[in-house]
């Protein structure tokens, strides 16, 4: 099992290194950073901009492969270079991998556990009132892109504010930032305000997850309920729940755990889309913002950012992998 | 694949034993007269009344999208003057926008290219998923290797975040691009499962008498591999046509996707999501069509998954 999950991780570590690579490429040769300085009136001398954009590694007069070499021997110092505005890449990304891990975690971690859950009752329901409303939940959400999605949420919990009377400056929920500004972080106020903040953002992402999960469940545990060996299992004497949960529901998870890794990376863009419409500074903000602004170094950090996340998600599903079925570990 | 010529065992099958009873095909669909795979298919479809719903709400957008320009007075491009933010009335029934455009044109418009991005990318991601497939699963060796690496990295590659940093290369220029390349991130999974299904067909008895007679292993491959998986292929088509239509939305509301003057519903919801407390109609007209739309396309990819896997709903619990 040990090499198994050691060869996964150098096969992952690969991937990340490439799609990195590749996207800095890309950013480098796409991207036009030197549109920044083009449209100013009076025009900088082209000295100044030259200068301005060797100081952070985009001038795009210097050869890519150049700029790319740098740029690695930065990433091997855990430096992630300079922003378009001079700033460090490394403290916006410190700054702000937080606020979206925040979102990301809960949605990733809520999302899975309720919707495996669901769409394992569904299967064992089958055609019964339950299953009936966990397949149209699902259907219906997925069908729904996240921005509308979030924006129901919004004005949904806007509504409940109205309706609820909390039409001060305290709300039940609020619906744009991560905290109030002003109050103390780490105070019980400034908690209890920040979950307050919390519930609508991750909410969105959880349902969605719920949604994408569940229906995969279903038929996954569907595929499994109809097999012999859980007949057999009960046959032994095994009770029912017993024998589906440890024979049936853990056979459907092992499909399921591959999913976890893709699954990851799309639950980042639709992080990006909900801190948009709730006005949080994460990293899918930054994302949007640096590409608008040409800003490479930036661009190739949050991508950076979520290769990893997802190297780590896709070897979390491999030791789930592994752990599930045991003919990986046999072999 | 086939389907046997006798009725009977099937018959007796489905008498018998407590599936019956839940059987989704109704006994007299089996006729005695031996019915072809398509009429098959076609039948149970038609029983399904889900699907069916989904396929005429589908066509009824498609046809209200691109005869109802040539119907209503307004144009997506005509300025009504007189009626600025205007709520839905006899005139704009959509309402109008802060210039006094028309929601409904603009909605339907949208819609146009909405459809045309998923149908042309479905399309295109369906076939590249198909003929990689089949390839790395047919001839094996490097090609399988090099193949499944690349489908893993586009994996690993977020593509919303490429197609992101590319978007400056298309603005400007035709919206085919965009669609390009949202099918080349759209097929990995797909071309997964095609190798896989061709891994198994590869042993089967009439691939290997073609094989022995000497038949070059392309036309194989879209003589007798591909057409064997037809029914995957096309559910996969449907399904694609519904998540292109959802990726189009999301990265034309950060200005990634379809470039103005197009519009597509995603560039709607985009400029108009800020409205949706204060001039509610700008926004709910457009994203209700885009769900009713998605919905619908998903619903006729269930009920044909349904009518093309004999098994699916049938299941002992």
């Amino acid at each position: 099992m040990a090499r198994f999950l050691l060869r996964r991780l150098v096969y992952l570590v690969l991937l990340v290194i490439v799609s990195t690579s590749v996207a800095y490429l890309l950013a480098a040769t796409q991207l036009h950073p030197r549109s920044r300085y083009e449209g100013r009136n009076p025009p900088p001398p082209p000295e100044v901009v030259d200068a301005a954009l060797d100081a952070v590694n985009m001038n795009d007069k210097t050869p890519v492969t150049v700029r790319f070499g740098r740029w690695v021997e930065g990433l091997l110092h855990a430096d992630l270079g300079l922003t378009i505005e001079n700033q460090p890449v490394n403290d916006e990304i410190g700054r702000r991998m937080w606020v979206s891990l925040r979102l990301l975690l809960i949605g990733s971690i809520a999302g899975s556990l309720l919707g495996v859950a669901a769409g394992a009752y569904g299967a064992v329901k089958q055609y019964r009132p339950a299953d009936h409303v966990l397949t149209i939940f699902s259907f219906v959400t997925l069908s729904i892109p996240t921005v509308v999605l979030a924006v129901l949420f919004k004005n949904a919990g806007i509504g409940l504010n109205n309706v609820l009377g909390f039409t001060g400056n305290t709300k039940l929920l609020y619906t744009t930032g991560e905290i109030t500004p002003g109050l103390a972080i780490w105070s019980w106020e400034g908690l209890i305000n920040r979950l307050a903040h919390l519930v609508l953002p991750s909410l969105v992402l959880t349902v969605i997850a719920i949604a994408f999960y569940g229906r995969y469940q279903r038929n996954a545990m569907l595929d499994v309920l109809g097999s012999d060996f859980l007949r057999t299992a009960q046959a032994k004497g095994l009770r029912r729940t017993r024998a589906l949960v440890t024979h049936g529901l853990r056979t459907a998870l092992i499909p399921m755990a591959t999913f976890f890794a893709y699954e990851f990376a799309l639950l980042f863009v639709g992080a990006t889309f909900t801190e948009k419409i709730f006005g949080w500074h994460g990293m899918g903000e930054y994302f949007v913002d640096a590409v608008t602004k040409s800003d490479v170094n930036s661009v190739a950090g949050v991508t950076l950012f979520v290769a990893v996340l997802v190297l780590i998600a896709g070897f979390l599903s491999d030791v789930a992998y592994a752990a599930l079925d045991p003919r990986v570990r046999v072999s | 694949m086939t389907v046997p010529t006798d009725p009977d065992p099937l018959r007796e099958a489905q008498d018998t034993g407590p599936l019956a009873s839940r059987s989704p095909i109704p006994l007299d669909a089996i006729g005695t007269e031996a019915a072809s795979r398509g009429r098959l298919v076609v039948r149970r479809f038609l029983h399904k009344r889900l699907a069916i719903g989904g396929l005429v709400a589908v066509l009824l957008l498609f046809a209200c999208a691109y005869a109802s320009p040539h119907l209503v007075t307004w144009q997506y491009n005509e300025l009504d003057t007189s009626a600025f933010l205007s709520s839905p009335t006899i005139d704009h029934w959509f309402g109008t926008t802060q210039n006094g455009f028309d929601m409904f044109a603009l909605t339907m418009r949208g819609m146009q290219k909405s459809l045309i991005i998923g149908l042309l990318g479905a399309l295109l991601s369906t076939t590249l998923a198909a003929v990689v497939g089949a390839f790395a699963g047919y001839f094996g060796g490097v090609l399988n290797a090099v193949l499944l690496t690349f489908i893993d990295l586009l994996l690993v590659l977020p593509s919303f975040l490429i197609i992101a940093i590319l978007s400056p290369t298309f603005r400007g220029r035709t919206w085919l691009i965009f669609v390009l390349l949202l099918a080349a991130f759209q097929w990995m999974i797909t071309a997964r499962i095609v190798r896989g299904l061709t891994l198994s067909l590869k042993e089967r008895e009439f691939v290997q008498a073609a094989r022995f007679m000497g038949v070059p292993g392309w036309r194989i491959i879209f003589r007798h591999i591909l057409p064997n998986m037809s029914s995957l292929l096309i559910i996969d088509a449907t399904v694609n046509v519904s998540s292109l239509i959802l990726a189009e939305v999301g990265l034309s509301f950060f200005g990634f996707g379809v470039q103005p003057p197009d519009v597509s519903l995603g560039t709607l919801i985009g400029d108009y999501a800020g409205a949706a407390l204060t001039y509610p109609w700008q926004f709910y007209f457009p994203a209700g069509c885009l769900v009713a739309l998605v919905l619908a396309i998903n619903l006729v990819g269930d009920g044909l998954r349904d009518a093309f896997d004999p098994n699916a709903g049938i299941r002992i619990t």
